[in-house]
């Protein structure tokens, strides 16, 4: 292996430095014809002064009209065939199609309209406190006192709670959570999460200065393609992404215009990652783009899959061959249940493979405040270590977050917390630990409940889960089903989930919503509904598919 | 001075600013920070009414004493009725949640006497989110021409560096000076006139109230302005983040009511962004991330877009969003927290108009400095009339001349500003910007400091 350090992200690459260099291919953006395009106003202006002309616009509903007197109205400046065309590719199934018409049918309930269920579960999103999972009491004390610090002389709260806040707070503008910190996020908190990143890997050294504060882990995943992505035709970035994936990936690849390349996890055999997979990926990718990058979720979602350390090495090793970013998505670390499985940080891999690689190998990875235990998705609170990246691609970096402004401090007070929780001793820790392992426990136990129940279900198949906060099982759609829903211009199990929402109330994300193999159907299903609940809800997900698979036979 | 220059020493100007803010914070010398709009960290207190209300939604025990008045209660436990699972931890709606996007809308309703959507409104992580999510419709960095977005000179660095880094090109257009900053549409035309051969124009930006100008513009300015873009087919993006700094005679009147008002075609037609946020105003609280878009006469084909693109990035920190709600729904006469409430708001607009006039007075009074009024807006940005023996000085540096000027002011009289050039200007003018939103105490200690160092720095460069 050479002995000079290869980088990928070398200046010359980053597109940031490619302005004012004509390298663009035409677009054409010219002049579009007049389109009928508005809809018709609220309600009737009365002539002069009119306060009741604006139209408004419904989402999700395409209203496009003439006008009542039929004239063509004006063509707008920005319309379908204006706009940025990479925007339109974007698409997010977590909150896609089927959660609009879940809203639409909770409100049809709160206005009384008779359904066959008594309530809408969305059970889509990886949302724990939306499904009743509880905040860790001290960080909230924590989060108050730095809210409201008349609260520091109540009695009620915890000393250590109240330390804590007063530290925070120091480190704060005025001390207040109100005032803009550092683009990169607070010092002390940097420093904080370096010193978790060591503990966590077994003292494998953290630079405060790799680590970067951000606005949830989707703000830095977005923010490092941002980097990576450059180039046109054959020499456009490529980014390599499992299937099935968290489409937060392929929205944002859509978005950058980067070409997505698919390696496909192996669902026979749990989900694993088989580099043959992603060498065959990557030689096919390069007869029409650069890849540059390989996204890796672990532990997995939507599939669940904790990696093996093997894996993991293996993984470093293509990398490494290939020349290839890696990105590490680790929002989960906390979130594994099954027996034999343990998390793996690809930072402590990489390091305890030797300077060949950790020397060499540029890495991204990502955590968040919005999984675990914490499950505290609101405060947007996140982070993201860079490992070997060039000092000028660095600093292009630090200058593209500060346009930013700031990532939220209250998230960065919380994973200041995160990484610096209660220890022995202090008053909060007992019941700092009993609420995790609370936590941490039940989910262990949904996701067993999962996979049994789903399993007795005659045409579907799960996967262990072995972490994270979904299942993905395979369902088999019957061919007239299949039929039906793609003469109505709808993927399969698009159209099996929209029947399961309609007769059930269960709100669930198809598979084409994360990618599959073809002609393979899953959905993505949360098991974070409190036990009960999430009993009864895989009941009725049997009933139904059992009900559906009959109907279409 | 290129459009590629003015984004390029603005962006470098941007970043030694912040280094070295980054670097006043660690030491613990007494410099006074007034390089960014930021109330709390210049020493201005944030809101009671609204802290309390944080606390209470974030750790509910709170809500179980007499501890916290009563309003606040019931605030805190609408607010959690409205968020999932009761918690402040839940996603909300890729929009924001419901109630809190209602209550936006019953705001700009009664501020603007027009109606107002709530599906037209999207709260973001700060205004400057929004502004991204917009501009990323629009701004293709494939396009060939560029996308050009008209921005005002000078005009806060953060959105030209968006529109830059997305792909698209500005087309400044120069506010006058010697007019208070005013914008006139003949040098609209005249951007978009240069833009020929250059960039297809897309999108009109304005500040109003301006940053860093501080200039308010009139009601037949606003119109005036939309007659523009409706004529040229440019969609207008208006920030208005500025809206509750008025310190002069006259009235801040929003882009969305103006447009009301001019009725069709104008109010039919024109396609309108107008920009929010919780950082400014009585709140400051820029810290927790909260602002909103509110779009107008977008197409509906159009606005699905905007949806997921907003979806994508999930949601909005919740409590920003809380924080977004009481601003717009404050504490009402007759509520028990209405009286600290008022007498808190009214510190900080006193605060506001006491240093407006005295920085005004000052600035203008020491020998080469001049200040336009100002009717609006966080901050000052008075011309410098440097010596040529100090623009001579600063060229020998390999630096601006007001940048100069500004690190002198830092390192002599320990005072932190932003250079004029972090802003744009025209060429062979030099400002620097000052935030007047801190406590009269510092207002009074940075005007004697700046009076002395001033007189010095004229004299040494005489």
């Amino acid at each position: 292996m050479s002995a000079m350090r290869w980088r990928l992200l070398a200046p010359r690459n980053v597109r940031l430095l490619d302005r004012g260099r004509s390298e663009r291919s035409a677009g054409g953006n010219g002049a579009q014809p007049a389109r009928a395009l508005s809809s018709p106003p609220v309600s009737a202006s009365p002539p002069g002064r009119t306060l009741s002309s604006l139209s408004a616009t419904r989402r999700g509903l395409p209203k496009a009209k003439m006008s009542e007197n039929g004239v063509v109205p004006r063509a707008k400046v920005l319309t379908i065939d204006t706009m940025n065309p990479t925007v339109k590719n974007v698409e997010y199934a977590v909150r896609g199609p089927i959660v609009a018409r879940a809203v639409e049918l909770e409100r049809e309930l709160s206005e009384g309209m008779k359904k066959p269920f008594a309530e809408v579960i969305k059970a889509n999103i990886g949302d724990a406190h939306a499904m009743g999972q509880q905040p860790i009491t001290f960080f909230r004390q924590v989060l108050a006192l730095c809210s409201y610090p008349e609260l520091l002389n109540d009695s009620t709260f915890p000393d250590d709670a109240k330390s804590r806040a007063r530290r925070i707070l120091q480190s704060c503008g005025g001390n207040s959570m109100g005032s803009y910190s550092a683009s990169q996020g607070i010092d002390s908190v940097r420093q904080d999460v370096a010193r978790y990143i060591e503990r966590r890997d077994g003292g494998v050294p953290c630079d405060p200065n790799n680590v970067y504060l951000t606005t949830g882990a989707s703000d830095g995943i977005m923010t490092m393609l941002k980097l990576l992505v450059c180039g046109e035709g054959m020499t456009r970035t490529g980014v390599m992404i499992s299937i099935p994936q968290y489409p937060l990936y392929s929205a944002a690849l859509a978005e950058l215009g980067a070409v997505q390349i698919n390696y496909y996890l192996n669902e026979e055999k749990c989900w694993s990652l088989d580099i043959s997979e992603l060498q065959r990926a990557l030689d096919e990718a390069r007869n029409h783009c650069n890849p540059r990058a390989l996204c890796i979720i672990n532990p997995g979602n939507p599939t669940g899959q904790v990696q093996s350390r093997e894996c993991i090495e293996d993984v470093i090793r293509f990398a490494a061959k290939e020349g290839l970013f890696l990105m590490a998505d680790e929002v989960y670390q906390d979130n594994v249940y099954a027996e034999g499985c343990q998390f793996h940080s690809f930072k402590k891999v990489l390091f305890e493979m030797g300077p060949e690689y950790s020397d060499t190998v540029e890495l991204a990875s990502f955590h968040s405040t919005s999984k675990c235990y914490m499950g505290e998705c609101g405060f947007r609170g996140g982070y993201m270590e860079i490992i070997n990246m060039d000092d000028d691609v660095k600093a292009q970096l630090t200058k593209l977050v500060s346009v930013r402004l700031c990532p939220p401090v209250p998230g960065q007070a919380l994973m200041d917390l995160v990484v610096n929780p209660p220890q022995p001793g202090e008053p909060s820790y007992d019941n700092f630990i009993k609420e995790r392992s609370a936590t941490l426990s039940a989910l262990a136990e949904k996701a067993k409940l999962t996979e049994q129940i789903l399993n007795t279900v005659e045409g579907i198949s799960c996967n262990p889960v072995q972490g994270a906060m979904y299942s993905f099982p395979r369902i088999i759609i019957p061919e007239k089903a299949v039929k039906e829903a793609t003469d109505k211009g709808q993927q399969p199990d698009m159209f099996y989930c929209m029947k399961m929402l309609e007769e059930t109330g269960i709100c669930l994300v198809p598979g084409s919503g994360f990618g599959q193999k073809d002609g393979t159907y899953h959905f993505r299903m949360t098991i974070l509904p409190p036990r009960d609940k999430l009993q009864i809800l895989l009941n009725k997900v049997q009933e139904f598919h059992q009900k559906f698979t009959q109907h279409y036979s | 001075m290129s459009q590629g220059e003015l984004a390029a020493v603005a962006r470098r100007a941007r970043h030694l600013t912040e280094e070295l803010r980054q670097g006043v914070r660690k030491t613990c010398k007494d410099v006074i920070d007034v390089s960014s709009g930021d109330l709390h960290s210049a020493g201005l207190k944030p809101l009671s009414f609204s802290r309390q209300v944080f606390a209470a939604c974030l750790y509910p025990e709170l809500m179980n004493s007499n501890k916290l008045p009563v309003d606040v209660r019931q605030r805190a436990q609408w607010l959690l009725g409205s968020c999932a699972g009761g918690s402040v931890g839940s996603y909300t709606a890729a929009a924001g949640i419901p109630n809190i996007v209602n209550s936006v809308s019953e705001f700009i309703r009664r501020r603007d006497g027009a109606p107002s959507y709530p599906e037209n409104i999207y709260i973001s992580p700060g205004s400057q989110w929004s502004i991204t999510n917009i501009l990323k419709l629009m701004l293709n960095s494939k396009a060939s021409p560029r996308t050009g977005v008209l921005i005002p000179v000078p005009c806060h660095s953060t959105t030209i560096l968006s529109i830059v880094d997305l792909g698209g090109a500005i087309v400044p257009y120069y506010l006058s000076e010697n007019l208070g900053w005013e914008l006139q549409v003949a040098e609209l035309h005249r951007a978009l006139e240069s833009a020929k051969g250059v960039c297809k124009p897309t999108a009109l930006y304005v500040i109003n109230p301006g940053n860093p100008t501080g200039h308010l513009q009139t009601r037949k300015s606003i119109q005036a302005v939309i007659q523009f873009v409706a004529e040229k087919k440019l969609f207008l993006l208006a920030d208005e983040v500025y809206q509750d700094y008025v310190h002069g005679e006259n009235e801040f009147v929003s882009y969305k009511r103006v447009l009301a008002e001019m009725g069709p075609p104008f109010s039919e037609t024109v396609e309108l962004a107008s920009f929010h946020s919780v950082s400014k105003g009585v709140m400051g609280e820029c810290g927790l991330r909260g602002g909103y878009v509110e779009l107008v006469n977008v197409d509906p084909a159009v606005m699905k877009h905007v949806y997921t693109l907003f979806s994508k990035d999930t949601c909005a920190p919740v409590l920003a969003q809380i924080a977004l709600n009481v601003m717009v729904n404050p504490p009402r006469r007759g509520d028990p927290s209405h009286r600290l409430y008022t007498v808190e708001t009214e510190h900080i607009k006193t605060t506001l108009l006491h240093n407006a006039r005295r920085a005004y007075e000052v600035t203008n009074s020491l020998p080469g400095v001049c200040c336009q009024p100002m009717d609006g807006g966080a901050f000052i940005f008075p011309r410098l009339a440097l010596p040529p023996k100090a623009i001579q000085k600063a060229k020998e540096a390999g630096t601006e001349p007001d940048i100069f000027y500004c690190n002198r002011l830092l390192e002599d009289a320990g005072i932190l500003t932003a250079p004029g050039c972090q802003f744009g200007q025209r060429e062979g003018t030099y400002h620097v910007r000052f935030c007047i939103l801190v406590p009269v105490a510092t207002m009074e200690e940075l005007l004697r400091r700046l009076t002395s160092f001033h007189t010095q720095f004229m004299a040494e460069f005489s």
